[in-house]
């Protein structure tokens, strides 16, 4: 029997990987273990797996990613999926339109693996119900980015050793931040203490509620802390929209070595990127010994990888009469499988 | 009962007999019947006993509760120019399955309904096309744009019962001064959505941390409250009568009981669903549950519950507004608002008072006699003399909500799936019966 034909053990219980919110630990674990020996096999000359082999792989993005998109598009490559990138531009009117349209174009196709982004919360959600494929979110609004969280966590556990009881601030734009949700979840899960830091106007409301610390300044969140994660600031929200202007959000929240100094001194610095350099970050920092940016990117293809991969196990070994892991009824509307329960 | 159920005669004089009567105009509750004749009450009470009848018809109504038809302040409708939605027709259809006997419908239609012209139109339609009473109200200002005025006099003429924009909230609190003092001459009633527009731009749900986990911007309860204290001040100032169409939180009421308190002409409703739904039966982003003003904490529920208990809240409406598939099946923060509600109302709110949190006399007098007064309809009461409209509901009879089998052309019911306590039996309006279940 070759290694191929070997089906290797089940990791997630759910067939898709929309959020963070819905994992247990153990999950998460075996996730980064997985991911672990990617990043070994990502390392080497021949990088090429068949652990996909026969799969189709499709990247829909509804906003531009050229980070993420090519990360998921590589990770597929590399596994021996056939990954086709669909970016869909649509006039905000359309764009819901567009979604239930593609599902069912995409159906027609037989995908086994849709990521999706989108800039509506709960758009992977309701993709979800309506194909028969596993669908993962890379990124949904305002709600959730698990791969991102994912990689994070990888980025740190390798680094750090462990992640239970360190304590990571997260700062930055938090009230428009899926990148913030997803691993304020994440590593709550995992043990770590997380705090937030921004201004008031960029923080969700009720956010303590989510056990964290809040706080308005930075010298005061970054106090003792083992990783410091930055936010991108939309150039959309300065001016005083959401912050008066760069000048005065660099002053008081953009990260530099004095305000770093706070930390621990062996504290990372991480961004998820892209950055706006001398807005939230100063280059010497996300530049600096203690930055941990370009090793993010590394993880983020091995833990794209292993997501791939352990969905894929939940997925039929033949292609089915009627969806895989589906049990739900055929949509006239759109010509689609549903899951079963309510409406959208 | 059984399967076979007994109807009225399509002719002639009837009776309901052995039912439990609740009229809340006259505070009766209790067995009796009801004579109807030439589509008036005749007689009604202790005293309509089969013996008493001759040879006139009666229909036994042992277990049933007998209640004044339904007065449903706030139904919106696709007629006209979006009949595809929803037509007068396909509403009085559902407004009857719910025993609803009187609709009024809101001026959002396309052309909106701004013109003593366009009155007469949906007047007529519903002569012509509905199985149910329709009455409109008219825009308060000319194409719900919040500017100028509409004739207020002239559409009250044709047949409006009250003004309002409907959905959208008359901003500029000089408009409103204006109208609420033009209106006054009329005694007509200026009915507002309670929402202050800015706050809620973008907002799609509650603002609160369930919002805040699943990503979506909120609306605060600070939207609806800043408006409605503006306005009571314009009350103040203008004294005209002034409604509240749909309040949504705690903080609004603690307001409308204290502008009651100092004696204001004022007036409010609540949509059924913010009395028995909260914003965490939006789960997974389930569109259906996407409404204007947003479903609000289970503390808020709990206090419009009671103000409803307590006569503080008036009336309370289904808030009926059809959304087709296009426009609820998308992701949550594109889907528009609103939920149909015509047909599960009074079912779903049976709930509270299985529940022991509203007496069933002040739930129908919210549905049925507050509603009929606050728009001087005339309805909304069993007395001998009034117009026969009447609901007939099973009130222990379980059913579960499914979207084939509603009567609206639309299926967006946040209900669906559900299995409510209580359905609707037999509409009749005006002595004709208009609709009529099987309880086996």
């Amino acid at each position: 029997m070759s290694p191929d034909t070997v089906q290797p053990a089940p990791i997630l219980s759910q067939p898709h990987l929309l959020g963070i919110d819905g994992l247990s630990a153990s999950e998460v674990m075996q996730l980064l273990d997985l991911a672990d020996s990617y990043v070994e096999l990502n390392r080497q000359g021949e990088k090429k797996q068949s652990v996909l082999r026969g799969r189709t792989q499709i990247n829909l993005f509804f906003e531009p990613s050229t980070r993420t998109q090519s990360s998921f598009e590589l990770a597929g490559k590399r596994l021996g999926a056939d990954v086709m990138n669909m970016s869909v531009k649509g006039s905000s009117v359309s764009k819901g339109e567009t979604l239930l349209d593609t599902a069912v174009t995409l159906n027609a196709m037989h995908p086994d693996l849709l990521v999706m982004r989108h800039s509506s919360a709960g758009a992977a959600e309701l993709l979800a119900q309506k194909v028969g494929c596993a669908v993962i979110n890379a990124g949904d609004g305002a709600h959730e980015h698990p791969t991102q969280a994912l990689l994070d966590a990888l980025t740190i556990r390798r680094r750090k050793g462990n992640i239970e009881g360190l304590t990571v601030a997260i700062s930055g734009d938090i009230l428009h931040s899926r990148v913030a949700r997803s691993n304020i979840l994440l590593l709550q899960l995992l043990g770590a203490s997380v705090r937030v830091i921004a201004p008031r106007s960029l923080l969700p409301y009720a956010i303590e509620r989510f056990g964290v610390q809040v706080f308005s300044r930075m010298e005061d969140g970054l106090k003792d802390c083992d990783i410091v994660m930055m936010l991108r600031l939309q150039l959309e929200r300065m001016n005083g929209a959401f912050v008066p202007s760069v000048r005065e959000y660099y002053r008081y929240f953009g990260l530099d070595a004095a305000k770093l100094a706070h930390a621990k001194p062996d504290a990372l610095v991480m961004h998820p990127g892209p950055m706006n350099r001398g807005v939230e970050i100063d280059s010497a920092v996300a530049d600096g010994v203690q930055s941990v940016i370009r090793e993010q990117v590394e993880m983020g293809v091995a833990v794209r990888m292993a997501v791939l991969d352990a969905l894929a196990r939940n997925l039929p070994s033949a292609p089915p009469s009627s969806p895989p892991g589906f049990h739900g009824r055929r949509d006239p509307a759109i010509g689609a499988y549903t899951q079963g329960g309510p409406e959208p | 009962m059984s399967a076979a159920i007994i109807l009225p005669p399509a002719q002639g004089p009837y009776a309901y007999v052995n039912a439990e009567i609740v009229d809340p105009s006259a505070g009766m509750q209790g067995r009796g019947g009801i004579l109807v004749d030439g589509g008036q009450v005749a007689a009604c009470g202790p005293e309509v006993v089969p013996d008493g009848l001759g040879d006139i018809p009666h229909i036994d109504a042992s277990g049933l509760i007998l209640v004044p038809g339904l007065v449903d302040m706030r139904v919106f409708t696709g007629e006209p120019g979006a009949e595809h939605r929803e037509t007068l027709a396909s509403a009085s259809e559902a407004a009857a399955a719910g025993g609803v006997t009187t609709i009024i419908v809101m001026p959002n239609t396309d052309p909106v309904i701004d013109d003593a012209a366009l009155v007469d139109f949906i007047l007529r339609r519903a002569r012509d096309t509905a199985i149910v009473r329709v009455a409109p109200m008219a825009a308060l200002t000319k194409k719900l744009a919040g500017e100028q005025m509409t004739e207020i006099g002239l559409l009250q003429e044709a047949g409006a019962v009250a003004v309002t924009d409907g959905n959208r909230c008359v901003t500029n609190a000089r408009v409103l001064r204006r109208a609420l003092s033009y209106a006054r001459d009329f005694d007509m009633l200026v009915v507002q959505h309670v929402e202050e527009r800015e706050l809620a731009a973008g907002g799609v749900m509650n603002e609160g941390e369930v919002a805040s986990r699943l990503g979506l911007p909120g609306i605060p309860t600070a939207a609806e409250v800043i408006m409605l204290e503006r306005d009571l001040r314009l009350v103040e100032l203008t004294g005209a009568r002034y409604h509240a169409a749909q309040i949504s939180c705690a903080a609004s009421v603690e307001l409308i009981a204290q502008a009651k308190a100092r004696g204001l002409p004022v007036t409010c409703g609540v949509s059924v669903n913010h009395l028995v739904l909260n914003e965490n039966d939006i789960g997974a982003y389930r569109t259906f549950f996407k409404l204007a003003p947003p479903l609000r904490t289970e503390a808020d529920r709990q206090a419009l519950v009671a103000g409803v208990a307590a006569g503080t809240i008036d009336v309370i409406v289904s808030s009926h507004d059809p959304q087709e598939p296009d426009t609820k099946r998308l992701p949550f923060s594109e889907a528009e608002f609103g939920a149909i509600g015509l047909e599960t109302m009074l079912p779903a709110l049976l709930g509270l008072v299985h529940d022991g949190a509203v007496p069933l006399p002040r739930l129908i007098d919210a549905l049925s006699t507050a509603p009929a007064r606050i728009l001087r309809l005339g309805i909304g009461s069993l007395r001998p003399g009034a117009p026969a409209d009447l609901a007939l509901v099973a009130p222990h009879q379980s059913w579960r909500v499914e979207a084939e089998t509603l009567k609206s052309k639309s299926k967006n019911s946040p209900f669906e799936h559900r299995v409510l306590e209580g359905c609707v039996v037999q509409t009749v309006v005006a002595g004709h019966l208009v609709f009529a279940r099987s309880t086996a």
